[in-house]
C-alpha cells in the first residue's frame, strides 16, 4: 500500500554522525502542507534510497528539527507487515505491546550495533505529507522497531541510548 | 555440578594477542590441574584479548602459574594469584542501566562513575568502546533504595552538560518468565 502522494525530486542530504550534537536535539510539530516539510519528505526519501542498507531515516539525522520520518521495510527477512515506503509526519506511538530485543545499527551510528527491547506490536498515528491526511498505522516486527528507532530520533534518542545491558553493545563487524 | 569446597580460589588474568585457540588452551591446561571455573569473563579490546576467571583448586597459584605459563610468550601475559573466599554481596539497591556518549574527551568514566558513587551507588558491570570521535559507556549500576534519583539524575545532567555528552539513566525491569 502507499498512501504516500507525489512528492516532488528530493536531494541527498547529509547524515549526521554521532557525537553530532545535531542528533540530541528533539523535534518540533510542524505542517504537513507546508512546502518546506513536504520538500524534506522527499530529501529523506531521496537520502534513505541512496544509503545502502538503510530502512528508514528520521529528520533529525540530517539536522532537521522537523518531526518527521521515512521508511521502507519492504523485503527485509525480519519484517512481517509491511506498509511500504511511506514518510510520516508528527508521528505519535498510540500503543506498544510484547517487548523483545533485536539488534539494530543505525546511518548516525555507523561503528555499533545493540541489542534494544522495542515493542513487536505498535500502533503510530501521524499524518501525511502533502495532504495532511491524519493516518493510524497498525505494525509488528521489523517495522514496529524501525518505527520505534526512528521516533526515539525525533526525539533526541539514539539506541545507545536504550541498549540492554553493558554486553548489548557491540562494534560493528566488517568481514573480510 | 561439581564444587571443590575449602580448595583455594584462584584468579587468573589472560591478556595479549587474539588468536583461536586460546580459551580451549587456558581452560584445557586449568582442568588437568583439576581446577574447577567458576566465574569467567573475556572480551576483546582493541584487538586484545582479554579473559579474567575464577577458579577452584587444590593446586597453588605458583603451580597453576607454572603450568599456563606454557601457553604465554611475548604477545600473550598470563598470571594467576591466589585470592580469599567471598561471600556474594547483597545488591545495595535496585539495577539501571547507564547509558553515555558523546565525544571523546579525557575523564568521562572518572566523573560520571563518581556521581554514581557519591550517592552510594555500585558499578557491576561497565563496557566502554571507542570509534573515531564517538565514546559510549554503557553500565549497571545498583542503586541504594534511600538514594534520591532525581537529584542523581540532575548531578548526572550537569555533568553531561560539563562534558558535553549525552546520559541516561534507566531502571532495570526484570521480565520473570
Ligand atoms: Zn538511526
Amino acid at each position: 500500500m502507499s498512501w504516500l502522494p507525489a512528492l516532488p525530486a528530493g536531494r541527498v542530504r547529509e547524515v549526521l554522525r554521532a557525537p553530532a550534537p545535531g542528533l540530541a536535539v528533539p523535534s518540533v510539530t510542524v505542517d504537513p502542507l507546508d512546502p518546506d516539510v513536504v520538500a524534506l519528505a522527499a530529501d529523506l526519501l531521496a537520502t534513505q534510497l541512496a544509503s545502502p542498507g538503510c530502512v528508514g531515516l528520521a529528520a533529525t539525522q540530517v539536522g532537521e528539527t522537523g518531526r518527521l520520518f521515512s521508511l521502507d521495510v519492504t523485503g527485509h527477512p525480519r519484517a512481517r507487515t509491511c506498509h511500504g515506503r511511506f514518510v510520516l509526519v508528527n508521528p505519535v506511538l498510540v500503543s506498544a505491546s510484547r517487548w523483545e530485543k533485536g539488534r539494530e545499527g543505525c546511518l548516525s551510528v555507523p561503528d555499533f550495533t545493540g541489542d534494544v527491547k522495542r515493542a513487536t506490536r505498535l500502533v503510530v498515528s501521524g499524518q501525511v505529507p502533502g495532504t495532511g491526511a491524519a493516518v493510524t498505522i497498525e505494525t509488528d516486527a521489523f517495522e514496529a522497531r524501525a518505527v520505534q528507532h526512528e521516533v526515539d530520533h525525533l526525539d533526541g534518542l539514539l539506541f545507545l541510548d536504550r541498549v540492554a545491558g553493558a554486553h548489548a553493545l557491540h562494534p560493528r563487524r566488517v568481514y573480510l | 555440578m561439581s564444587h571443590v569446597s575449602g580448595g583455594r580460589l584462584l584468579v587468573v588474568t589472560v591478556v595479549g594477542h587474539d588468536r583461536p585457540g586460546i580459551i580451549a588452551e587456558a581452560t584445557g591446561l586449568l582442568a588437568e590441574l583439576g581446577a574447577n571455573l567458576e566465574d569467567s569473563s573475556m572480551t576483546i579490546l582493541r584487538g586484545h584479548f582479554a579473559m579474567v576467571l575464577v577458579a577452584s583448586a587444590e593446586v597453588t597459584a605458583e603451580e597453576a602459574q607454572r603450568a599456563l605459563d606454557t601457553l604465554s610468550d611475548d604477545t600473550l601475559s598470563i598470571s594467576v594469584r591466589e585470592v580469599p573466599h567471598e561471600s556474594v554481596q547483597a545488591p545495595v539497591g535496585p539495577s539501571y542501566l547507564l547509558s553515555v556518549h558523546g565525544a571523546d574527551r579525557p575523564g568521562i568514566v572518572s566523573t560520571v562513575t563518581a556521581r554514581i558513587s557519591a550517592v552510594g551507588g555500585n558499578v557491576t558491570d561497565l563496557t566502554t568502546r571507542l570509534a573515531d570521535d564517538l565514546y559510549v559507556l554503557v553500565a549497571e549500576v545498583d542503586i541504594p533504595v534511600a538514594a534520591d534519583i532525581g537529584a542523581l539524575r540532575e548531578g548526572l545532567a550537569d555533568v553531561a552538560r560539563d562534558l558535553g555528552v549525552e546520559v541516561s539513566l534507566r531502571a532495570v525491569a526484570t521480565d520473570d518468565l
